[in-house]
């Protein structure tokens, strides 16, 4: 709506357009807003349409992070509509559909859970066996419990990625 | 520490503000304070100058998770004597160093999941807070090139031991900027070694200043007024609504500081009712100091 005022006044010589420039500024700083209306810190939560950043060294994961076009998530397999740390999401990667395990979350953890840089996966088959050989970042310990209870004997084995991993925090 | 002469002069403009209050209002006031839900025990200052002069100097930097939050809401004073006393109790088993923001620390915790069934993380200390038994700390560190933080429970029983690596202060209160800077300002060794640190010698502070990364940030670190970052880098147009947003008349704020503070008298009535143990903790504390001086010699 300010910036709708500002174009309107704009050919109305530069006086006027100065006075408004101020006022614009002020009501702007007591709005609080700067670039855009958010004034609150975003929560980094995963949803739909997040960025995601894969880890593991498959040539699918790898060749989409190289060309900069991160894999988007498209579906979390739980009820919440949020991933944490060890659910299963869908994503959209060089335009195929591919489900990956988060191995790390940005957004506030809990105490004992770690708080990552960046929203990191796996990607995984239909099997849950990961389709990269090494992840050459630290994965947390709790994954272990956590993928272990979503294995079923005769169903998905997600477990093969703890195998993968090199370091556990 | 800083503005404790003005702190007890806004307490007894507070106690004047309250008597008159009381007269104006009556029994009105009563009404209100018969019907909270919490009954918070009456506060009787300690009138012992002794024991006021008795108590360190430096226990409220060094403890400050034995202050309790001073929202009166939340207050409830036996709630805050018992949580003491567990903490004491706690630390009898475990000792908790001395630590500051910017301290490098190493935590190991009890953790079914890993190798070993303990797991250890050496990192900076960036945010401590929450005061009693609730008190925790985050600690930071870059391993593979990965960004991680952990955030502990200090009196959490998970909690098997705490080593502090680097005793040392920073320039600012919060660290938190360290995720926008460069990976190498937060990366430290997991197998460092305790440096070594003079008995009695001040907790020095390190000066350094760090280089951010380009925007976009987690935050408007602008205007933060930060000490430890370097030159920002920023259009003129970042510095100019950082000064719009600044409150420089909030430091003569007396009632400000007064709502955010421990009144000194119950400080001292806080730190005299765990006064039969300061041997414990001093003896900590001294131990802990004398441990990194002992490598050197060997």
């Amino acid at each position: 709506m300010i910036s709708c005022a500002r174009t309107r006044y704009h050919n109305n010589g530069d006086e006027k357009r100065e006075l408004l420039s101020s006022e614009v500024t002020k009501v702007w700083s007591r709005v609080g807003g700067g670039s855009g209306l958010h004034t609150s810190a975003p929560r980094q939560e995963i949803r739909k349409m997040a960025r995601l950043r894969v880890v593991d060294n498959s040539a699918l994961g790898k060749s989409a992070m190289l060309e900069g076009r991160p894999p988007k998530c498209i579906h979390i397999y739980n009820k919440r509509g949020v991933g944490f740390t060890g659910d299963k999401v869908l994503v959209a990667i060089k335009g195929q559909k591919k489900q990956a395990i988060l191995t790390g979350c940005h957004q506030d953890q809990k105490p004992l859970v770690p708080k990552f840089d960046s929203n990191n996966i796996v990607l995984i088959d239909e099997t849950g066996s990961p389709l990269g050989t090494r992840i050459h970042v630290p994965i947390p310990t709790m994954l272990r419990k956590k993928l272990t209870d979503m294995s079923r004997p005769k169903g998905a084995d997600y477990t093969k990625i703890l195998a993968i991993a090199t370091r556990f925090i | 520490m800083v503005g404790v002469g003005a702190r007890s002069g806004a307490a007894r403009l507070f106690g004047v503000l309250q008597g008159l209050c009381r007269e104006t209002w009556g029994c009105q006031a009563r009404g209100v304070a018969t019907r909270a839900s919490t009954r918070v025990l009456p506060f009787i200052p300690t009138q012992d100058p002794d024991v006021i002069r008795k108590v360190p100097h430096d226990f409220r930097v060094v403890y400050p998770e034995f202050l309790p939050n001073p929202v009166p809401e939340w207050r409830n004073r036996l709630r805050e004597k018992i949580e003491r006393k567990d903490m004491l109790a706690r630390r009898s088993n475990m000792p908790i160093p001395e630590f500051y923001i910017g301290s490098i620390m190493a935590v190991t915790v009890a953790d079914p999941n890993a190798a070993g069934k303990t797991n250890r993380f050496v990192g900076i200390c960036i945010q401590r807070g929450d005061s009693g038994l609730r008190a925790w700390f985050s600690l930071r560190n870059v391993i593979d090139h990965q960004g991680l933080e952990i955030k502990y429970e200090m009196y959490s029983p998970l909690v098997q031991n705490i080593e502090v690596l680097r005793l040392e202060k920073r320039l600012d209160d919060e660290l938190l900027y360290l995720r926008d800077a460069l990976p190498i300002y937060s990366t430290f060794p997991s197998d460092m070694e305790t440096e070594i640190l003079q008995e009695g010698a001040p907790v020095p502070v390190n000066p350094i200043k760090v280089q951010l990364k380009p925007r976009p940030w987690h935050e408007r670190w602008e205007r933060k007024n930060l000490q430890g970052v370097r030159d920002l880098g920023l259009p003129e147009r970042f510095y100019k609504k950082a000064k719009l947003h600044e409150k420089p008349w909030e430091k003569y704020d007396l009632m400000k500081e007064y709502r955010a503070t421990i009144p000194e008298e119950e400080q001292a009535d806080i730190f005299r009712e765990i006064s039969s143990h300061y041997p414990l903790l001093e003896s900590t504390r001294r131990r802990g100091k004398r441990k990194r001086v002992l490598p050197s010699l060997s």
